[in-house]
């Protein structure tokens, strides 16, 4: 601390600075401080996280008493669509044919679906490439080569257990979280 | 900065000679508010509001860019938005809570500061710009307040809103399309919400740069004191830091405790519950009236009930409404006392609480509803309040001899404190003069 024109030298001034209780203070003050500045940033950046209003639409209920096998379903769910497909015996077939080792990111069907109902592929309709819709959910688009979906952003193609097949993308379709209410309604969330 | 005596900046390491000769930030801070700014010794209380008015400026810009994010300003979804940050938004209703009592203690303190200047000749020669800065900053803050409070779009939102800008419609032949103007439609709706929200939202700023050129103009001669003389030589003056940051940090801590009593637990004391109610074009509520902070200008506003020479009752009061205002600028002329501080001027010092117990008056007749006897009362508190500042006080002002002033601050601080000193010294024992003059933060 410098020393104050006009006034009589401090003790420091006489002596040079060494560790005093003033200095306790300064720490304590400081600390003090700084404990009531992190306090106050949690709000800060809580407010920031989403409101009650958006956390209350987080689950939505899906009725999927009309979807016939090889049909699908779009469902908007947290701003993204979810797919919701009921697989024919052959697609069921035909995915559990397919060896672990030839897959990207290796899951069985069965593992992708809840027990017993195998025929209900949720997944949501992003994909994990970069976040666009893959085609192949509604009537008559494209459901690439490997007959799920097919990313047209970047040309990633699925098959219909939603997983990697082909293109850039690195995972699966993501499963979401999700229960049957009943046989014919699914909550997801 | 100002005195040749400051303490000048010595960057210690390599780091800070380096910042030094390319960005000087922490000389600059040094030498405004650091060791380096030199201020009077002899500051009281009264000198901790100027810190203070910065500090809420600062906590409502912080929780206004928050309130910004999740608030609609669209007339059919503001009042709904308003709601979704009380009830949805983390810790949203602390936020709103925070920058509508903010802006009461925002008020609260520029309000002791303005009267701490009037009180100690703050505004006077060398000073003149300084204080018609703050008075541009009170201005600023006046048009800032109003319309964050229509933001809400609550009935008192809505019908502060038409008859605020209703005032512009008293101007003759262009009032009426400047009111239009001013609203962007025939009355208040989303075109009005849009553009206060803009403009509420960059005042603020407009009034932080205005804070910048206050400090700055008022570093030059540095800052007034008590005894409103002038500071003589380094005996006067001690550091800004770590005197006055430790002071004005003393001061910040009682400030946010009551600022946390309010938020907390009182959090609708300053608002009007009308504006819960949702805004509604068709009906005006029973008794409206703006926020406390504006009330004795609005006194002042609705005191002219009758035409005067060819002026519309409407117009007078629109024009002493805004004069009551602007006379502030012409402080340092109205006043020609030699002397400052109102210590010496007994006579002034009389005038100045009754202008005080004045304002508060036409601030109570303000909140009250337009009948008598509040009519009356107000008519008779705004006549005062002019006769004070256009009559009373030039001529008190330049008729009374002041008392005799101290020839320096640290001889009158030497001499108050050698009476004490000899007082406590005769109980305690011995301690010296100068030991009681300069308490030092040592042990």
């Amino acid at each position: 601390m410098a020393s104050v024109p006009g006034l009589e030298p401090t003790p420091d001034d006489i002596h040079g600075h060494s560790v005093r209780r003033r200095d306790f203070i300064y720490v304590a003050t400081g600390a003090f401080a700084a404990a009531g500045a992190t306090t106050a940033l949690y709000p800060i950046v809580s407010q920031m996280n989403p409101a009650a209003d958006v956390r209350a639409l987080a689950s939505i209920e899906a009725d999927i008493s009309a979807i016939q096998p090889g049909q699908a379903i779009k469902v908007p769910w947290r701003g993204k669509p979810v797919f919701i497909r009921r697989l024919t015996p052959a697609e069921i077939g035909a995915v559990d044919k397919v060896p672990l080792s030839e897959l990207r990111d290796p899951q069985t069907l069965a593992q992708r679906t809840k027990p017993g109902k195998a025929e209900w592929m949720i997944t949501l309709g992003v994909c994990t490439h970069l976040g666009c819709i893959p085609l192949g959910a509604a009537e008559g688009e494209n459901k690439g080569p490997f007959g799920g979906y097919f990313c047209p952003c970047h040309g990633s193609a699925y098959d219909p257990a939603g997983r990697i097949r082909k293109g850039p993308a690195p995972k699966n379709l993501e499963v979401p979280q999700y229960a049957f209410k009943s046989p014919t309604v699914v909550e997801i969330g | 900065m100002s005195f040749s005596w400051s303490e000048p900046y010595k960057p210690e390491g390599k780091l800070w000679r380096y910042l030094d000769d390319r960005l000087p930030i922490p000389r600059m801070i040094w030498d405004s508010v650091g060791g380096g700014y030199p201020v009077p010794k002899n500051l009281n209380y009264a000198w901790n509001f100027g810190a203070l008015a910065g500090v809420a400026l600062a906590v409502q810009i912080l929780s206004g860019i928050i309130l910004a994010m999740h608030y609609d300003g669209s007339a059919a979804n503001a009042f709904q938005s308003v709601e979704h940050i009380m009830r949805d938004v983390n810790f949203g209703w602390m936020f709103r809570y925070i920058h509508a009592n903010g802006a009461s203690f925002f008020f609260i303190v520029v309000y002791i500061h303005i009267f701490r200047g009037l009180y100690y000749g703050s505004y006077k020669e060398p000073r003149e710009l300084v204080w018609m800065l703050g008075v541009v900053i009170l201005l600023l803050m006046m048009a800032t307040a109003f319309m964050g409070y229509v933001l809400p779009w609550g009935q008192m939102s809505y019908w502060g809103a038409t008859v605020i800008t209703g005032l512009f419609s008293a101007i003759p032949i262009i009032g009426t399309s400047l009111q239009q103007w001013l609203l962007g439609g025939f009355s208040a709706d989303t075109p009005t919400i849009s553009r206060f929200f803009a403009l509420h939202y960059i005042l603020p700023f407009v009034i932080l740069g205005t804070v910048v050129l206050k400090v700055w103009a008022l570093h030059l001669p540095g800052s007034n004191n008590p005894l409103g003389i002038d500071v003589k030589g380094p005996q006067d003056t001690i550091p800004f830091h770590p005197y006055f940051t430790s002071k004005d940090g003393f001061t910040l801590v009682l400030y946010f405790m009551l600022f946390a009593i309010v938020v907390f637990f009182a959090p609708n004391m300053f608002g009007e519950v009308d504006n819960y109610i949702q805004a509604n074009p068709l009906s005006t509520p029973a008794h409206i009236v703006p926020e406390w902070y504006l009330l004795p200008f609005y006194a002042i506003l609705r005191s002219f009930t009758v035409d005067l020479f060819f002026i519309p009752a409407k117009l007078w009061g629109v024009l002493a409404m805004g004069s009551a205002i602007l006379l502030l600028l012409f402080m340092p002329w109205l006043d020609g006392s030699p002397v400052r501080s109102n210590k010496f001027r007994p006579i002034n010092r009389f005038f100045f609480f009754v202008l005080v117990v004045d304002i508060a008056i036409l601030g109570v007749c303000g909140g009250k509803p337009a009948a008598e006897p509040w009519v009356r009362i107000a008519q008779l508190a705004s006549a005062y309040y002019f006769a004070h500042f256009l009559i009373i006080l030039p001529i008190v002002s330049r008729v009374e001899r002041p008392l005799p002033v101290p020839r320096s601050i640290s001889e009158a601080v030497l001499e108050k404190y050698s009476k004490l000193g000899s007082s406590i010294g005769s109980a305690r024992g011995s301690m010296s003069a100068g030991a009681a003059v300069a308490p030092m933060p040592a042990e």
